[in-house]
């Protein structure tokens, strides 16, 4: 499958246009790559290996908004966790997005085939502000705020991360929701061509995910469009994902293309392929065991030469005191 | 092709000690990628040592654990009978990948906590069916030795080992069980498993029918 997928000539067509910065997020398995094959050969066909800190000369995109990697200005806030963040190539190079291929290693190795630029974003559904949005209308570049978030995944592993965005409820605020809106749901984008993972059936695609409203407008919940004063690497969902740190990481749509106010609760990727496993609210909860693991525990991502600590999980992920209240007599052992 | 010469003399010669070589290759690969990690230059495993170090050992041990399922069928379809010398030494080597799977998963994941892994065992369907692979593997493991052919009978012998196809079938589904979509590596190794269970129920069924065709004859 990757084998066929690398003679595909947009593939080749993106490899011959790589950028410094890519190559920095990619050099474990340049490097790797090159001990199997002679360091030479490759090494030698890749001159800005050598240059890996330098910053991508791209300030914005043919979008109009800032391209991957390049630098943003984003107010500190209150927003801290104990220890600070994770290490940014943790970050960069472990992470899930499986229209990229289910492996750790395959969104840092194949995202740079997704193009980013133009991005528009389609509103529809109960609004009365429906239509496509291009990426500048819909975030104030001049309000990002940076929020230190710990970052939970299924899987029993965090990392802590330095997001760049809004709150969410600015921006629904712009699009008008009708009362009728009870939900909102979020479609990642899709195109076969530069999401070789999508071409598999490990979920349906699109990618869909969604909230209730009063999650969506609780203070916590971001669209993130940079983390580590950064504009996002299309591995971590550039340019626009959703963050909302009491829920498990899966509940986060990366690269949104679509947003659809509802007024019933949508369908959400991870419910549609094991609805027994991934409910709709996944909020993370150290008493309720995923069905074959437990989540009492999580691994500390970016520990010194791969070794990860192993912290107790929080309730809601530490966040409580946040979003407690949008529980209030519920069971969360039966809405897991 | 299986009586010339110098197949027979690879057999004789070169076979097992090439085999073992085969099979300590990937526990080597491990080392040196461990190597690599201490040393602090770039290494496959990635920024999660620990499950990767597990995981490793785990699908190394299924692999190796279905070439010694596939060395029979091997035999039958080339003709050349001495390829089951090294169905033992292949054999303990699964046993030995698997040992160091559960070794490496007790050290890196649990912390060396035995209730951490008591609890797993007994509250997590898929420990507890690659716990049952592995212990079953125990008798067959100490038994693969000539003395202990001599000592048991080959027919006793032989059914014992036949517990080899329950812990091929623990083993592929403890690994099927253990990710979040039926995809991949697990997927693969299952219908491997399934073709070489597959050919053994055919091979069966054929001798039955052959058997009264034989005896009318």
């Amino acid at each position: 499958m990757d084998l066929k997928f690398r003679r595909n000539p947009d593939y080749q067509t993106l490899r011959d246009e790589v950028t410094p910065e890519r190559m920095f997020m990619d050099r474990r398995h340049i490097l790797s790559a090159a001990g199997f094959l002679g360091a030479g050969s490759i090494l030698g066909a890749l001159p800005a290996c050598s240059e890996p800190e330098q910053t991508p000369i791209a300030p914005a995109t043919a979008g109009g908004h800032a391209a991957p990697g390049a630098a943003l200005t984003a107010k500190k806030t209150a927003f801290a966790v104990a220890g600070g963040a994770t290490v940014e190539e943790a970050f960069a190079g472990y992470c899930n997005f499986y229209e990229f291929g289910t492996s750790k290693e395959d969104p840092p190795r194949y995202a740079n085939l997704m193009k980013v630029s133009p991005w528009q974003v389609t509103v529809e559904g109960e609004t009365d502000a429906p239509g496509a949005y291009a990426l500048n209308d819909l975030i104030d570049y001049s309000k990002l705020e940076e929020r230190i978030y710990r970052h939970r995944c299924v899987e029993a592993w965090s990392m802590v991360v330095p997001w760049v965005g809004v709150p969410m409820h600015s921006v629904l605020a712009k699009l008008k929701p009708k009362s009728t809106a009870k939900f909102v749901q979020f479609e990642t984008y899709l195109n076969k061509k530069e999401m070789p993972g999508t071409n598999r059936p490990s979920l349906q695609w699109p990618y869909v995910e969604g909230l209730r409203m009063d999650e969506a407008n609780n203070d916590l919940t971001l669209f993130a469009v940079g983390a580590y004063g950064k504009a996002l690497q299309k591995q971590n969902g550039a340019p626009l994902r959703t963050v909302m740190p009491w829920k498990y990481g899966f509940k986060a749509t990366k690269s949104v293309v679509k947003i659809r106010f509802l007024a019933t609760q949508p369908a959400t990727a991870w419910n549609k392929a094991n609805g027994g496993e991934y409910g709709f609210y996944s909020n993370v909860n150290p008493n309720v065991s995923h069905p074959r693991w437990s989540q009492a525990s999580e691994r500390v991502i970016g520990g010194k030469g791969g070794f990860n600590e192993r912290r107790d999980t929080e309730m809601f992920n530490g966040y409580d005191k946040q979003v407690a209240s949008l529980y209030a007599g519920m069971d969360l052992k039966r809405n897991y | 092709m299986a009586h010339s010469p110098l197949l027979r003399s690879f057999g004789k010669h070169w076979l097992k000690p090439l085999t073992l070589v085969a099979l300590i290759a990937p526990f080597a690969w491990l080392a040196y990628q461990w190597a690599m990690m201490l040393a602090g230059l770039p290494n496959d495993m990635g920024w999660n040592v620990g499950q990767w170090t597990h995981r490793y050992l785990g699908d190394t041990a299924i692999r190796i654990l279905l070439v010694t399922l596939a060395i029979s069928p091997i035999r039958d379809i080339t003709g050349w009978a001495p390829i089951v010398v090294i169905r033992r030494r292949v054999g303990l080597a699964a046993f030995f990948y698997a040992a160091l799977h559960l070794l490496a998963y007790f050290w890196l994941d649990r912390n060396w906590s035995l209730p951490g892994l008591i609890a797993d065992v007994t509250l997590r369907t898929y420990i507890m069916l690659g716990m049952a692979a592995l212990t079953l593997m125990i008798p067959l493991a100490v038994t693969s030795n000539n003395s202990s052919i001599r000592k048991l009978g080959r027919k006793t012998w032989d059914r014992l080992h036949w517990l080899v196809y329950p812990v091929a079938i623990l083993a592929v589904t403890h690994n099927l069980l253990m990710v979040k979509i039926v995809e991949g590596d697990p997927t693969i190794h299952a219908v491997i498993l399934g073709v070489l269970l597959l050919w053994r129920v055919g091979r069966w069924v054929i001798g039955k029918l052959r058997k009264p065709q034989e005896a009318a004859a």
